[in-house]
C-alpha cells in the first residue's frame, strides 16, 4: 500500500515538472520576449523602455541553464512556480498572488452550488430515463439531451440573460456584491444557466453508466428474490454506480476552483474566471501561465487522492 | 501561386479523399453495412450534413473576375466563391430586418426590397450568405483538426501499445501531462502563442484533443497484440511495419469514425468560445454570435443575426451528433446485429 501511495505521488511529481516544462516552451521559447513587452507597453514603445521593462520582469536573461546556469530563465521559471511565488502580472505590475486570492471567493461562490445542484439533478433525471429504459419515455429523455448538448453555451448565457434578465426581469443581468443577502440575487442565474448547460451531456453520461449497471448479474439476482424494480434503481443500481460517478466528482472538483470562464466575464462576476480573461484580453502571459499551473496542480492532485481512495476500498488495487 | 488557386487545389484533393475512403468503404462489408444502416436509421440528420457539406463546397470554389464590380478597384481582384456570386451585388448599406423593404433605422428605402430573406447586418450584408459561409469555416475546423489531431495520435497511441517500455512511458508521460492541464485555458494559451489564423486555431484544438483517442488507441492496441492471429503472424516472422499496417491498424478503423463523428461537435463549440474571447476564425457562427451579442441590448433590437448563426450551428450540431450516435451503435459489438 504504501509503495503504491509512494509511486502515485513520484508520477503525480513528474506530471507536474512537465506541465512546468511545457509552459516554459511555450511562453518563454515560442513567444518572444520583445513582442510581450510591446503588447504590454504599446507598439510604439522605445528599445530602451523595452530593454528596462524585460529586465523588470526577468525576460533579458538566457533562457537555458547551459548558458546562464542558476540565472537562466528555465531554473528561474522552475523555481518559483514551485515555491509559489508568482511574480507580477505583465500588463500592470500587480502581485498575481493577491488576486488570487481576492478571486477564490467569488469563483467557488458561483460554481460550487451550479456543481452541486448540476450533479443532484443529473443523476436524478438519468435515473428516471434508465427505469423507463427501452420505452418513449427514455427515447425522449435522450433526445432532449442531445439537442441540449448542441446548443452552444453562449447562446444559453444570451437567451438566459435577454428572456429573464431583460424581460421578466427575474434577476439582474450581471454583477456581484459581497454580501451574501444580497450575492444571491446576482448568482442565481448563472448558476441556472451553468446546470442547463451542463445537464444534457450528463444526464446522457450517467444514464449510459445506469443502463450499463441493470444488465448485470446483481440486478438479476435481486429481481429473482423478489425485489421491486424501484427499489432495484434506487438503492442496488445506484450504490453500484457509485464508483464512475465519483470518478466524474472528484475529477470536477479541482476546476471548481480555476472558477468558470465564460459565466464569469458575461455574468460580472469577479473571481478566477475573469481574472483569466482579463489576463486573455490584455495579453498577460504571467497570470495565464500561472492559471494554468494552477489548475494542473489541483487536477494532479486530485487525481492521485481518487487513486488511493480507490486503494483503500478495492483490495485488487491495493494488493497488486 | 495564388491563395485562391491554391484552396481550390486543397478542395480538390478532399474531395478526391473522401471519394477514393467512400469506395473503398464500399468494398468492404462492415462499412458498406454501416452506410445501409445509417441511411436507414437516420435518413433525415444524413441529409443535413450532406446540405452543409454542399454549402460549404460551393464556398471553397473561388476564382476571380466574372462579377460587376461597379469600378472598385480591390472587389476587382477578389477571388469569389460561386456562393459570393449567387448573392452578388446585394449589398445594402446598414440593417434591415428579415424581408423588409426599409432600413430597420432611419426608414431609407432598401435597394433589394423584400430581397434579404433574412435581413442584412450593420455593413448591410446579407445575413443569409454570412450564415451559409459560416458552413465552411465550420467544417475546416471539424475537418483539419481531425486531419491533424487523428493521425497523430494513431501513431502514439499504437507504437505505445505495440512496443510498450519506454515508448509507452514517453507516450503516456506527454498524455498526462496534456491531460492535467485544463482544457480552455491550454487551448487559450496555444492559440494566443500560435497566432490567431485558421491553421494555428486548428493546430491548437489538435493538441487539446487528441489525447482522448490516443488513449483509446492505445488500449486497444494492447489487447490486439495479444491477440492469436498477432501472435501467429510474429512467430512467422512478419515485421513489425507489416503487423502494424495488415493487422492493428484496420482494427483500429471503427475508432476513428466514432472518434471522428463525436469530436467534431465539440470542436465547433470550444471555436465558438474562442471567437468570444476574440480567438476565433473569421466568419464562423461563432464570431457572428459573438458581434450579434451587443444588438441583441439595442432598442428595438436586432435578432436576426443571433438567430441566423444560432439556428444555423444548432442544426448542424445536432445532425452530427445524431449521426455519432447512429454510427457507434451500428459499430459497437455489443449493440451490433449481425445481418441475417
Amino acid at each position: 500500500m504504501l509503495t503504491y501511495v509512494v509511486r502515485r505521488l513520484l508520477h503525480g511529481c513528474v506530471v507536474v515538472l512537465g506541465v512546468l516544462l511545457f509552459l516554459f516552451l511555450l511562453f518563454f521559447t515560442l513567444t518572444d520576449p520583445d513582442d510581450i513587452a510591446r503588447r504590454a507597453l504599446g507598439e510604439k514603445a522605445l528599445p530602451a523602455v523595452i530593454a528596462q521593462w524585460k529586465a523588470n520582469h526577468g525576460y533579458d536573461r538566457p533562457l537555458w541553464p547551459w548558458r546562464g546556469g542558476r540565472d537562466s530563465m528555465l531554473v528561474e521559471h522552475y523555481r518559483r512556480m514551485l515555491t509559489f511565488d508568482f511574480g507580477r502580472s505583465d500588463t500592470d505590475d500587480a502581485p498575481i498572488v493577491d488576486r488570487l486570492r481576492h478571486g477564490v471567493g467569488p469563483s467557488l461562490a458561483l460554481t460550487v452550488p451550479m456543481f452541486v445542484i448540476g450533479l443532484l439533478l443529473s443523476i436524478v433525471l438519468a435515473l428516471f430515463v434508465a427505469f423507463f429504459r427501452e420505452t418513449y419515455i427514455d427515447r425522449m429523455g435522450v433526445l432532449l439531451a442531445v439537442l441540449a448538448m448542441s446548443l452552444s453555451v453562449l447562446l444559453y448565457i444570451i437567451g438566459a440573460q435577454y428572456v429573464i434578465g431583460k424581460l421578466l426581469r427575474w434577476f439582474p443581468i450581471s454583477g456581484f456584491d459581497a454580501d451574501p443577502r444580497v450575492a444571491w440575487r446576482f448568482l442565481a442565474l448563472p448558476v441556472l444557466v451553468g446546470v442547463a448547460a451542463s445537464l444534457g451531456g450528463d444526464v446522457r453520461f450517467y444514464r449510459t453508466v445506469f443502463v450499463e449497471e441493470t444488465g448485470r448479474d446483481y440486478v438479476r439476482t435481486a429481481r429473482a428474490k423478489g425485489c421491486g424494480e424501484g427499489r432495484i434503481m434506487w438503492v442496488h443500481v445506484l450504490r453500484n454506480a457509485m464508483i464512475p460517478i465519483l470518478t466524474h466528482v472528484v475529477l470536477a472538483v479541482p476546476f471548481l476552483f480555476t472558477g468558470s470562464l465564460l459565466l464569469e466575464s458575461f455574468f460580472g462576476i469577479p473571481g478566477l474566471g475573469s481574472l483569466t480573461v482579463d489576463a486573455i484580453n490584455g495579453n498577460d502571459f504571467s497570470t495565464l501561465r500561472t492559471m494554468v499551473y494552477l489548475g494542473s496542480l489541483l487536477f494532479v492532485g486530485g487525481q492521485i487522492l481518487t487513486d488511493i481512495s480507490y486503494a483503500l476500498v478495492d483490495p485488487r488495487v491495493r494488493l497488486s | 501561386m495564388q491563395l485562391w488557386s491554391a484552396s481550390n487545389l486543397v478542395v480538390a484533393g478532399l474531395l478526391l479523399a473522401g471519394l477514393t475512403l467512400l469506395l473503398i468503404g464500399r468494398r468492404h462489408r462492415l462499412w458498406r453495412e454501416v452506410l445501409v444502416q445509417l441511411r436507414r436509421r437516420r435518413p433525415l440528420a444524413l441529409l443535413v450534413v450532406a446540405g452543409y457539406v454542399t454549402v460549404a463546397l460551393l464556398d471553397s470554389v473561388r476564382w476571380v473576375g466574372g462579377v460587376d464590380a461597379g469600378g472598385d478597384v480591390v472587389a476587382q481582384h477578389e477571388a469569389r466563391s460561386v456562393l459570393d456570386r449567387l448573392f452578388a451585388g446585394r449589398r445594402e448599406r446598414s440593417y434591415s430586418a428579415p424581408l423588409a423593404d426599409r432600413e430597420f433605422y432611419g426608414h431609407a428605402p432598401l435597394r433589394h426590397p423584400g430581397g434579404h430573406l433574412l435581413g442584412t447586418d450593420i455593413l448591410g450584408r446579407d445575413v443569409l450568405l454570412l450564415t451559409l459561409k459560416g458552413a465552411r469555416v465550420a467544417l475546416l475546423i471539424g475537418g483539419l483538426t481531425s486531419l491533424i489531431a487523428i493521425p497523430l495520435a494513431l501513431l502514439f497511441g499504437v507504437s505505445a501499445g505495440y512496443w510498450g517500455r519506454r515508448i509507452d512511458d514517453g507516450v503516456f508521460f506527454v498524455m498526462s501531462t496534456l491531460a492535467s492541464m485544463p482544457t480552455l485555458l491550454l487551448l487559450i494559451a496555444l492559440v494566443m502563442v500560435l497566432g490567431r489564423s485558421t491553421v494555428a486555431v486548428c493546430l491548437a484544438l489538435a493538441v487539446t484533443s487528441w489525447v482522448g483517442f490516443c488513449r483509446l488507441a492505445r488500449g486497444e492496441t494492447f489487447k490486439l497484440r495479444e491477440m492469436d492471429y498477432v501472435q501467429a503472424a510474429r512467430a512467422l516472422g512478419v515485421s513489425d511495419l507489416r503487423i502494424l499496417l495488415r493487422h492493428i491498424v484496420p482494427n483500429l478503423m471503427h475508432l476513428v469514425v466514432i472518434t471522428f463523428v463525436l469530436m467534431f461537435s465539440g470542436l465547433v463549440l470550444s471555436e465558438a468560445i474562442l471567437s468570444w474571447l476574440g480567438l476565433g476564425i473569421e466568419g464562423s457562427w461563432g464570431q457572428m454570435i459573438d458581434q450579434a451579442r451587443d444588438e441583441l441590448s439595442r432598442d428595438p433590437a436586432i435578432w436576426w443575426n443571433l438567430a441566423a448563426a444560432g439556428v444555423a450551428l444548432f442544426t448542424l450540431l445536432l445532425a452530427v451528433n445524431f449521426v455519432g450516435d447512429a454510427v457507434r451503435d451500428i459499430l459497437d459489438p455489443r449493440t451490433r446485429r449481425e445481418p441475417t
